[in-house]
Order: structure tokens, then sequence, then C-alpha cells
């Protein structure tokens, strides 16, 4: 664990950025450029980190970036880290991915899955805000059952998205990475722990972490905080790391709070608590509560499921 | 060796750092060469074997950015599944050379050669040259480093070379020395790059007020690069008595009626206007061997004497009034006054073979035309059932 006073105070990422008030993403880069220790080379996809962080001629940048495309960036990393490997330079820089959900679970999925199977040796961040959200908050393969987007409104027959998220972990564990975590924004100290193992392994690791949107979630700007803690403490986001296959859960949260108390504040998941959508609602809790069960089975933690 | 070893000899004369390539049919020798090197120990080059085309161009630009001179060969459904990174491997200025052993696109699927994989990218960027054979397969690799990589131009290269006809034939190939062909090429000396001693920002989102600065330095680097190329051939004329231009001519000087094409078809057209010399017809071949940026000088000023040019394609435009080639020899017309005839034929589809026949179909064309006979099929399609 690290100490907030033991972190280094210069901001390479920002400030004069153009990300939204309260965006979980830009803390996420911001406090990721303070857990890396080495020099970094970041690789940025698509998204809405790149965009509102690099308009020409501005940089929020103070460290050697690129964006190339949406899908590619795992690619990309990898010819950088062959790149450093041919000049002898491999063990002086960490190579670091930004990539948002639907950069990592969706389109870029492909790369990823080759990269990770080459074993080039990166860190890829993968911030999920569980949506497009630079493109106006359509669905991704990481958007939960029933919320809304504006693929997936909330009409009067489909109430909401009709499909789980995916298990990015699970599919990255299945390439045998060394070191794949999950982590919230909002637990900054475990995240910046884990982003230093990630960057430790000789190897490709990846980090999976919730990085709420206030736009796109529709809550108050103020509270993306709140609301990262309450998807750990609802057991919504389960936070938890692999190391090399073997699964070690973060937080055990053993008196969860109900998971209302995270979709209420949120207009993405209002139309649940309609009485025609109690249904669509029971089902989002018994996929939460199926994934955290799962989950802290393959953590070999007993007591914690709920029967 | 056939036309995809000259290709992968080259690029290991080049020393390449960084190879990311994924297999394709026509050019997959070329990687399968390029892997043997590797396992052999013959080379110091990072060979990233990647999922896809899509990946494999991107890797090249992520090692490119890094400073590193970087090798790919694709073909077909591959350089079209490329397509955006063309347009981002020349947008960033990554210097990358890329053989394209030219296929035809499905659907239907086809494996076999003709340009209309390029000419679908031919508005990347990319400076394009087409070799006739393996020995020019082999000469323009080797050239296309240290074009690309000149900081005057900063831009990438793709050699083509027709799927088949070129990539798997076996033909005598004249190589440098390794030394001779190192002291042409050299080392690259990249200007900006990912480093974290001096960090920079690469691929900056870039809105209305500063998009067309961009794109107007990629034209300037394009207008740059001829003279790049001109010095770069002078130099290989020298180390290896081959002469390379933007264009090759073949009894241009008295020609009436010259038919113009890239790549393969080009030593079929000469065989057969050599032949109707004989008869007495005055005859001509062009072959484009620079067709990014195209030679539109060159071009006029050799045909500033020509009666009728019939011009090959290798590849449909649908829709368009004539191919590829033809549109840009009709600019030609248009911007510098010659008034040499025009029409066009598409033949060789899908690997459909050109024939001495169908060559010396157009030839005849093209004097008729020369003789006074207006124009009257502009646009044609040759050795094709009706």
């Amino acid at each position: 664990m690290v100490a907030l006073k033991e972190l280094p105070t210069r901001e390479l990422f920002g400030p004069g950025h153009r990300l939204c008030t309260g965006c979980g993403p830009a803390t996420t880069a911001r406090i990721t450029m303070k857990a890396l220790e080495k020099p970094a080379i970041i690789v940025n996809a698509t998204g809405c980190l790149e965009v509102a962080s690099t308009i020409y001629p501005e940089t929020a940048w103070k460290v050697p970036w690129v964006h190339t495309l949406f899908e590619n960036t795992a690619a990309v990393a990898s010819g950088i880290e062959a790149s450093l490997r041919k000049q002898g330079k491999a063990d002086e820089a960490d190579i670091v991915v930004f990539a948002g959900d639907g950069g990592t679970f969706d389109i870029g999925l492909q790369a990823l899955s080759g990269a990770l199977e080459r074993k080039h040796d990166f860190t890829y961040i993968c911030y999920d805000n569980e949506a497009y959200m630079n493109t106006g908050i359509q669905r991704s393969g990481a958007t939960p059952y029933g919320a809304f987007t504006t693929t997936t409104p909330a009409g009067s027959k489909i109430h909401g998205k009709t499909d789980a998220k995916k298990d990015l972990i699970g599919i990255c564990v299945a390439h045998g990475v060394e070191y794949a975590a999950t982590a919230s924004v909002a637990y900054w100290n475990d995240y910046i722990t884990k982003v230093r193992r990630g960057a430790a392994v000789k190897g490709p690791t990846v980090i999976h972490v919730l990085a709420p949107c206030p736009l796109g979630w529709r809550f108050e700007s103020s509270d993306t905080m709140k609301l990262a803690k309450l998807a750990v403490q609802t057991r919504y986001f389960p936070l938890y790391e692999v190391e090399q296959g073997r699964y070690k859960l973060s937080m055990k949260v053993p008196k969860p709070v109900p998971l209302e108390e995270f979709l209420k504040p949120q207009g993405r998941f209002r139309h649940l608590f309609a009485p025609e959508s109690a249904q669509d609602l029971e089902e989002l809790k018994k996929q939460v509560e199926g994934n955290w069960n799962r989950i802290t089975q393959l953590c070999g933690e007993t007591g914690v499921q709920t029967q | 060796m056939n036309g995809d070893e000259a290709v992968a000899f080259a690029a290991k004369q080049a020393k390449v750092d960084v190879v990311s390539a994924y297999p394709i049919t026509p050019q997959t020798i070329i990687v399968e060469r390029f892997s043997d090197y590797v396992a052999n120990g013959e080379v110091d080059t990072q060979f990233v074997c990647v999922e896809s085309e899509h990946s494999a161009l991107s890797a090249c630009v992520g090692s490119s950015l890094v400073g590193s001179r970087v090798f790919t060969a694709t073909s077909s459904q591959g350089l079209a599944l490329m397509h955006e990174v063309l347009y981002l491997a020349s947008g960033l200025r990554t210097p990358i050379v890329m053989a394209v052993a030219n296929r035809a696109l499905s659907a239907p699927i086809n494996i076999h050669n003709d340009h209309s994989d390029m000419m679908g990218s031919r508005d990347c960027g990319w400076i394009q040259v087409y070799a006739e054979n393996a020995q020019e397969a082999y000469d323009w690799t080797l050239q296309a480093f240290k074009i690309a990589e000149d900081p005057k131009v900063s831009l990438p290269v793709t050699v083509n070379l027709d799927g088949f006809t070129i990539s798997h034939a076996m033909e005598g190939v004249a190589v440098l020395g390794d030394y001779e062909a190192d002291q042409l090429v050299g080392k690259r000396h990249a200007t900006y790059t990912l480093d974290t001693a001096n960090p920079m920002t690469f691929g900056a989102l870039t809105l209305p007020d500063y998009y067309s600065e961009f794109k107007r330095q990629q034209v300037e680097a394009m207008n740059n690069s001829p003279p790049v190329i001109a010095a770069v051939t002078d130099e290989f004329k020298k180390i290896s008595g081959r002469e390379y231009s933007a264009i090759s001519a073949f009894n241009i000087k008295d020609a009436d009626a010259v038919v113009m094409c890239l790549g393969s078809i080009a030593g079929t057209a000469r065989t057969v206007a050599s032949r109707l010399r004989m008869q007495g017809k005055r005859v001509g071949v062009i072959k484009i061997w620079q067709y990014r940026p195209f030679p539109t000088k060159e071009v006029a000023e050799l045909l500033s004497n020509v009666k009728c040019l019939g011009v090959i394609d290798r590849a449909v435009s649908f829709g368009a009034p004539y191919g590829a080639l033809c549109s840009d020899v009709a600019s030609t017309k248009v911007l510098t006054g010659i008034r040499t005839k025009l029409f066009n034929v598409v033949c060789g589809l899908g690997g459909r073979d050109v024939k001495p026949s169908d060559i010396e179909g157009i030839f005849n064309r093209a004097l008729r035309y020369a003789a006074g006979e207006p124009v009257d099929e502009p646009f044609s399609l040759v050795g094709v059932r009706d």
C-alpha cells in the first residue's frame, strides 16, 4: 500500500485538459501517471481521454504520447515494445496503454488478444465507463444489463440493455497473462498498487478500472467518487487481482450496501424502478449476485457468497 | 529467386529493425523467407507476427515512431483491411516500406493478380512504385528505404509487384553485396520520435483550425519526393549499373502510337512493340515505375509527339470515365495541353492472362486513331467474354 504523501507531486497528465468536471477517466489518467515509477510512453486509443487531452496545438501530457486509431492500440504498443527491444531500451520505459471499454471490450479486443498472446511487455489500462461516451452514450460490451444508452433506450417494450457485461479479466486470464486486476478509481491506493504491480511484470498486464462518467451515467458530477465506491460496496464491481492464474479478492465487502443505492442516483437506471421494469431490475440484481459469487469462488473466498 | 524472395532479401540487406506482418497469398513467401532469416539468426530484426494486417501496419507505425526501420508486406484483402492504417502511416509521417503483391479484391474471391487492391488505396498518401519483374522488385525495395526515410520526404512507400506473375515466378536476380547495400541504404536517422528524454505528443486531435495545414505538409512532402527519388536512383545506378527513374520509355522517340501500363504487362508490351516495329509500325511503350507522385511533367514530355496513347489499367474504377492510370493521364493532358489522343482499356483482372494478341489489338487501335480515325471506344474491357 502506498501513502498519499509518498506520491510524486508532479503532474504528468494535466492540468489543462478539457475533460468534464467529475470525469472518472481523467482521475484515472492522473493517478496512473503518479503510480508509474519509470519514464512512460503512453499509447492512447480513440476516446474521451484522447480527444479532450490533446487538442492541437495543445497537449495535457508531459510524457511521450501517441494516439493512432480506435481498435489498434495494443498492436501499436506491440510495435513500440518490439522497437525498444531492438534498441536495447526495453527496460528503460513503461509502455502504458489507455483505452476505454469500447476500445477494449469491443473493437480493440482482437488486437489486445494478439498482443497478449505474443507477450509484449506493456501495461494495458482499460478505463471502463460502461458505454461509448465519446460518441454520446451508446452501448458497449461493458454496458451492464438494463442500463439505458442511446442505442439501448428505455422504451415501452424493451427497457435498456438486454445483454450482460463481458468478463474482460476472464478473457485476459484465458490468454495466460501473468497479472490482471480490476480496480475502482475511488480506491486510488488499491489502484496505484495494482498499476505498479502490473508495470513491474515482464509481459502484458491488464488493469480494468471502473471510471464513472457523470454525463453518460447521469449523476451529479460531484458524486463520481461516491459512485465509484458504491459500485464496490454493493458488490456491483468486485475488486480482485489475478496473479499467474490465481484469483485474489482485494476487497471482501462482507456487508454489502443494497444495490439500489448505487443504481438510484444514476439516470441510466431510473427506468428500472418503474413497476413495468421490476423483472429487469431483478435480472440485473441476479447478474450482479451471480458475478460476485463466481468471482469470490474463483478467489477461494468462502462465506461471502449469497445463497 | 522469385519476386517475393527478392523482396525479402532486399529487406534483409536493408537491416530492418522491425518486421510486423500477417500471411496472405501471394505475399506470404516474403514473410516466410524473412522468418527463416530470423530463425537462422541471419538478421537482427524483431519479427512481430501479428493477428491481422490491421495490427501488422499498426505495429509498424508504433515501431517507426520509436525511430526504427520498419518493413511489412501484404496483398489484396490485407491491404484493404489496412486501409485506415495506411492514412495513419502517411499522416504520422512514418517512413514504412511495404511490399504489395498485387491481387484482386473479393467478391468473388480470387487470389490472382490485378491492381484493384492498390488502386483502391491510391490516395492514401504513400509513395507508390510498381515493379515489372523480380529484379525490379528487389531494386525498388532496397531504394524505397532510402527514399522513405529521407527527412525531406518522411513518407511511407509501397513497392508493388504483380501477384504470382512476379511474386511466384523464378527469375535470375542480380543482388548487391551486403556491403554495397548497406552503403546505399545506410541507417535511419529519425527526426521526431517517442522519446522519454524529449516527450512529444503524436496523433493529437486536430480540428478545422489546423487539419488543413497538416495535409498541406503531406502534399509538400509528396512534392519533395521526386528529387529525392532521383538522387537515390542515381546513387543506385552507380552501385548497381541499373537505371531507374519515374518512367521507363521504350521506342518512344518517333512513335505515333504508344501503350502505357504498370507492372509486369510492360514486358509483353515491349515484345509486341518490337515485333510491330519490324513490320514498320511506329509504336512504343511507356511503363510507369513511380505511380505516386504521378510524374505529370515527364509523361507530358514523352507524349509531346505521340499521336495516340492506349492506357492499360488493371483495375476498374466503377462508374468513372476511365480507370485510375488513364484518369491521371487525362489530367496530365488537361494540365499540360498535350494533344495526344487517349483511350483506356481494362484487362488482366483477377489474373486473366494478357496475351500478346490482346496487346497487339490495343496497338492496332492506337495506330488507327493515330492515323486520324476518331476514338470510337474511349473505355473498354479487353479479353473478356460477352
